[in-house]
């Protein structure tokens, strides 16, 4: 069965004129028009270009949410199975309307879609993670070059066939790792780029550094008289069954623990989950993780001014960063709203 | 020093009246098996075979060790577990190429894994192409866990030397030499490499033994890769099965096998450096640094550097990758990501701007769903606290859907596996 293929541009692209006819609002047209031409020849028999959706770009920019919802209307009314946006080269404002199109067909018609963005417009970083961009040149004199590549993208879209990295399918990556496998192990292909690297020829990392988000510690506390401490840790001690289901490797989520009326974490009340080390030591005395015997007798002695009455646990094993970032940030955010002035935090 | 490894395939697999090989064929004789583990503190052992292709699952494995034994030469295989400590590397191994003692017992919480002799979760294990013989034991009743782990690993150290030892007449189908000149007096013009080998130390059931001393009391040290190949180092330690180097992969360490390779054809072969991942930062300043200066001191050009286990010692990863840059030795870095199911996370907990060459072996969180097997050796519930897995990973039917991390060797920081990960 021929699948269907909506096409959006903009008001030069299809023939409108430039900047004098960018206030213009959306307008659909029957069939491919300006580039979509070039992209049905491409497509062949697989596929048809069955309507053409475009919209003055400055209308688009400044009207964002309505025209967005009134081009996806437009779009969802003729059933595609894929959306083709631009190619925008460098164009901002086009670039922008463009990535919005895919987006909202992506997020709310849950249907592949695509654009193409030279990698420098400002597009590509809004919306890379979201959808499919195809990079190509700066202006419209690359539009042959990136109407084959986009068609190349927009077959395998249609028929399922992602497979190869974002590289090897020609688009600018999701920013997703996905395992692949090679034809050579990994000791072979690292002695490879060792030699590669000795000699000054190129060789290509797989793994680019992560650049990371370094907080300072705050200043420290100058009086501990009146000071709230919060206890938080990521070894997994939670009450005795795991009632949130924290997991023991990878967690999706923290637990928040009532410390109310308790002097010491013992053996028969608390337990550790976590699955990076061995629990011996801590489940014979989870104070060992969670030190509330020592700062129930710091407290007594008047050292700081009181302890927090919840603690906050989670397990720190092959947890990605993307989630610990998360729970830190929630934590933090209620030690913030409950007054706390500072927090120990405990590992394994 | 010259090494012959001696490989007699291993075809097939069988329990028979008496342990031997003939023809391809490795007979078990399960009885005198059992009885080489004696005095060793596990109980109700039993032996169980699984093949390539057969519909079996291993659940939890703590260690996969192939058999070896010396033929020629100073030593015993595994030393400080099995014979002496003579320094081994020289003379004639036996090796029972193709063949694979796998130890499995509840070692709930150790972070152990599984294998699955076929289906999806097979591809990511070298150990489903192996013919395996599973010694499944449980601890003796009240054995602390160090203790338990210290069982079970000469449990199967011990196996696998019985293996090749009753095979010891055999012929073999192939031989391989191993051999490196001394470093004074070498005048090749080719890169000079050094492979630094990073070896888990965390502790509390995160040790690996050279010479049967327990790394994280090390200084790094320089080795000769012959040593590795006779068993020098050990996998005493329970980190994620993905990326826990087993005994098995420490002897056919790929690294040390492609440096080989090309020893002497466009590199040139220094040797080895061993050295530790200790949890405190002090003990990871003094490994990295001394690291460096013994690699600056062999004057190595070059390093490969390997990581074991994931988080925590990304730290020693970098620190040594930045040491040696620092010092002109360039290098290339091996390690696995944690990057997420979605793989849309950053995948390492620590980061240094020299570390421009690095392989990746594979995102540890990427799920995969493993069906039933017919047959399931061990104890499948198991997988609710495996690294990886949880409570609704083990389904009614008996699949499993878990993070790729609880399957041994999927993610191996050696470099064992064609995995790697790439950008979507």
């Amino acid at each position: 069965m021929t699948k269907r293929v909506v096409h959006y541009v903009n008001q030069f692209f299809a023939g409108q004129g430039g900047e004098e006819s960018a206030h213009l609002e959306p307008v659909t047209v029957e069939g491919a028009l300006g580039p979509g031409l070039q992209l049905q020849t491409l497509l062949g028999d697989e596929a048809q270009v069955v309507a053409t959706v475009w919209c003055g770009d400055n209308h688009f920019a400044e009207n964002l949410e309505s025209t967005r919802r009134e081009v996806l209307r437009r779009i969802a009314s003729f059933e595609p199975d894929l959306v083709i946006a631009g190619p925008a080269f460098n164009a901002g404002r086009y670039g922008m309307a463009c990535g919005e199109v895919c987006r909202s067909v992506t997020e709310e018609l849950n249907i592949p879609a695509l654009t193409g963005l030279y990698p420098e417009n400002p597009g590509v970083e809004i919306y890379s993670r979201d959808i499919y961009i195809v990079p190509v040149a700066d202006s419209a004199r690359g539009m042959k070059v990136a109407l084959q590549t986009m068609g190349a993208l927009a077959a395998k879209l249609l028929n399922g066939e992602l497979q190869g990295t974002a590289e090897e399918e020609g688009y600018l990556s999701r920013g997703r790792r996905k395992n692949f496998f090679f034809a050579e192990n990994g000791a072979v292909r690292a002695v490879e780029m060792a030699l590669a690297k000795f000699h000054g020829q190129p060789f290509k990392t797989e793994f680019e550094m992560p650049v990371f988000d370094r907080v300072p510690p705050a200043p420290a506390l100058k009086d501990l008289k009146g000071a709230t401490i919060a206890l938080v840790n990521s070894g997994g001690v939670v009450p005795m069954g795991n009632p949130d289901r924290i997991e023991v490797s990878s967690a999706s989520h923290f637990g928040r623990y009532s410390l109310e009326s308790l002097e010491d974490l013992t053996a028969q009340a608390f337990e550790s989950v976590h699955g990076g080390y061995d629990r011996t030591y801590v489940n014979d005395d989870p104070d060992r993780v969670v030190p509330l015997d020592a700062l129930r007798a710091l407290e007594k002695e008047g050292v700081f001014g009181r302890l927090y009455e919840y603690y906050f646990s989670t397990v720190g094993t092959g947890t990605p960063v993307k989630n610990c970032s998360r729970f830190g940030t929630e934590i933090a955010g209620q030690l913030k709203a409950d007054g706390v002035d500072a927090v120990i935090l405990t590992s394994t | 020093m010259r090494l012959e490894l001696r490989r007699a395939v291993v075809e097939g697999l069988v329990f028979g009246p008496a342990t031997g090989l003939d023809g391809g064929l490795l007979t078990v004789d399960a009885d005198e098996a059992l009885r080489c583990l004696e005095g060793i503190s596990l109980t109700k052992m039993r032996l169980e075979i699984a093949r390539p292709g057969e519909s079996v699952r291993i659940i939890p494995v703590k260690d996969v060790i192939e058999p070896r034994c010396k033929v020629e030469g100073p030593g015993e295989v595994f030393p400080g577990f099995i014979g002496d400590v003579e320094t081994v590397g020289e003379g004639a191994t036996l090796v029972l190429d193709g063949a694979a003692v796998v130890t499995c017992a509840p070692v709930v919480g150790f972070q152990e894994g599984f294998i699955d002799m076929c289906g999806p979760g097979a591809d990511y294990t070298p150990f489903s192409k192996t013919k395996n013989l599973v010694l499944i034991a449980e601890p003796e009743e009240g054995l602390e866990k160090h203790a338990y782990e210290g069982a079970l690993r000469m449990a199967g150290l011990r196996l696998a030397h019985y293996l090749a030892k009753a095979c010891a007449s055999v012929a073999p189908d192939r031989t391989e030499t191993y051999e490196l000149p001394p470093l004074a007096g070498r005048n090749s013009d080719l890169p000079r490499f050094v492979y630094i080998y990073m070896l888990q130390s965390q502790g509390l059931l995160h040790d690996t033994y050279l010479y049967g001393v327990d790394v994280k009391k090390i200084l790094p040290t320089l080795i000769h890769p012959n040593e590795v190949l006779d068993g020098a180092v050990a996998s005493g330690n329970c980190v994620s099965a993905c990326d826990k180097n087993t005994t098995y992969h420490h002897l056919n360490n790929p690294v040390i096998a492609e440096l080989y390779r090309r020893h002497g054809v466009d590199l040139d072969f220094l040797g080895v450096i061993v050295t530790n991942e200790n949890v405190v930062l002090v003990d990871k300043k003094r490994s990295s640094s001394y690291t460096a200066k013994l690699a600056s001191m062999i004057g190595a050009d070059m390093a490969i550097v390997t990581e074991e286990g994931y988080g925590n010692p990304d730290t020693d990863l970098v620190m040594n990758c930045a040491k040696l840059e620092r010092r002109g030795i360039r290098t290339v870095l091996v390690t696995d990501e944690a990057a997420g199911a979605d793989g849309a996370s950053q995948g390492l907990a620590d980061a240094v701007s020299e570390a421009t060459a690095v392989v990746s072996a594979g995102n540890v969180n990427a799920i995969v769903v493993v069906p039933p097997m017919d047959r399931v050796l061990g104890w499948p519930e198991s997988i609710a606290t495996l690294s990886g897995g949880n409570e609704s990973s083990l389904r009614p039917d008996g699949s499993i859907e878990t993070e790729i991390q609880a399957i041994i060797g999927s993610t191996n920081e050696l470099g064992f596996s064609a995995i790697g990960s790439r950008w979507v």
